[in-house]
């Protein structure tokens, strides 16, 4: 699917050409892809397919080889240190295992943000904390330490921090991981609440199929490095090609091997990847 | 975001207009605290108000607790769609008077 180099102004993310590296290791070779306004769009991919490391381009956090990303109408390349961190203030992000911070409360927790990036009233900081724990339906848990909830909860508490400023975009990496089904389809649930009453574009990686066919406005899969697929829920179902329908159906891939590479590596004639 | 404040019979009615925001709300925030120490029936005009964040309803909410303690009333008045799902999220529209219009209000 061919995305238009034009500017879209539905469009919170554009990226063109991204072309990344870890060392003298690509990893993103050349991804082109939007991210609308109000939509949740989720992506896909297996280990190594890049899917968290485009994450983290898309949330300014890293930086590329070559290409060109606009978030939030913003080039990050023409953007000073402080415009940059005025950016990501409109950046949420619901880290995978939930990131709390074990020796403060959930409550506090849930300030840090306002904390460092505000100037307000403690007053308000806590009225609005407690907002969004009700939001996440942990209404009255704010003085209860990270180690005191279960993995749902923690999940949910990290949800509350992320959304606490009010992002325009919410970022969430594997919001499902390790939750059983029940909790899971709750989390989903909430994705879709933020998106519908408070207008954010949720953008969310994640391995679990029901969960992105639940949620997606559309999907994006990576494979290794490049997009293989972006469209609607419809739309990959009814996709003809095999990778995709192996990727739906959980058939694994087998790798082709390079017989030669392989031996070089593991004589050590082919040279190992240099980290940065 | 700029803010008015008059009295209508016996309520002083405060209106904002503009963005109430995380620059905008401290000031909001002092301003609604101030009306509702007049210790009469307050009325929070948003008509004019374009977009509040949860810093502002966070304000709004702070208000009417201190009105509460004083045996005060604050109503909201003409709030606008947007708003209103911020208030509902949080299940606010429960906690708050909410009226179609200042007239209505006061």
């Amino acid at each position: 699917m061919t995305e238009t180099a034009q500017t879209s102004p539905r469009s919170v993310i554009e990226v063109r050409d991204l072309v990344t590296h870890y060392g003298d290791r690509m990893i993103l070779k050349g991804i082109s892809m939007d991210v609308h306004a109000d939509e949740v769009m989720v992506i896909m991919g297996g280990s190594g397919s890049g899917k968290s490391t485009l994450l983290r381009h898309l949330m300014a956090l890293e930086h590329h080889t070559s290409g060109t990303m606009r978030i939030l109408g913003e080039d990050i390349d023409k953007l000073s240190g402080v415009e940059l961190v005025e950016l990501r203030q409109k950046l949420g992000v619901a880290f995978q295992g939930g990131a709390l911070f074990s020796s403060m409360t959930v409550g506090e927790n849930v300030m840090l943000p306002l904390f460092e990036h505000t100037g307000l009233d403690r007053k308000t900081m806590e009225i609005m904390a407690r907002m969004k724990l009700e939001v996440v339906s942990l209404g009255g848990f704010e003085n209860l330490m990270p180690s005191e909830l279960s993995g749902g909860m923690i999940k949910r508490a990290a949800f509350a921090r992320a959304i606490v400023m009010d992002p325009k975009i919410l970022f969430c990496d594997e919001p499902s991981a390790g939750l059983d089904p029940v909790v899971a389809s709750a989390l989903d649930d909430l994705i879709l609440l933020l998106r519908d009453a408070l207008g954010m574009t949720v953008v969310v990686v994640t391995h679990e199929l029901e969960s992105a066919f639940k949620i997606a406005d559309r999907i994006t899969i990576l494979d290794r490095g490049e997009i293989l697929f972006i469209g609607t829920p419809d739309e990959l179902r009814a996709d003809p090609s095999e990778r995709i329908q192996n990727l739906l159906n959980r058939v694994a891939e087998d790798d082709t091997m390079d017989a030669d590479a392989y031996l070089n590596r593991l004589t050590g004639e082919q040279p190992a990847y240099r980290p940065l | 975001m700029k803010h008015e404040v008059k009295d209508v019979g016996g309520s002083v009615v405060i209106a904002f207009e503009g963005d109430v925001d995380l620059q905008t709300s401290p000031k909001a925030r002092e301003a609604l605290l101030a009306t509702v120490g007049q210790g009469k029936p307050v009325v929070v005009d948003l008509a004019k108000v374009g977009y509040i964040d949860s810093s502002g309803v966070a304000s709004l909410v702070e208000a009417l607790q201190t009105a509460k303690k004083g045996g005060q009333t604050l109503a909201l008045a003409a709030v606008s769609e947007g708003a209103l799902r911020v208030l509902k999220l949080a299940r606010l529209d429960a906690v708050f008077a909410i009226h179609g219009s200042v007239d209505d209000a006061v």
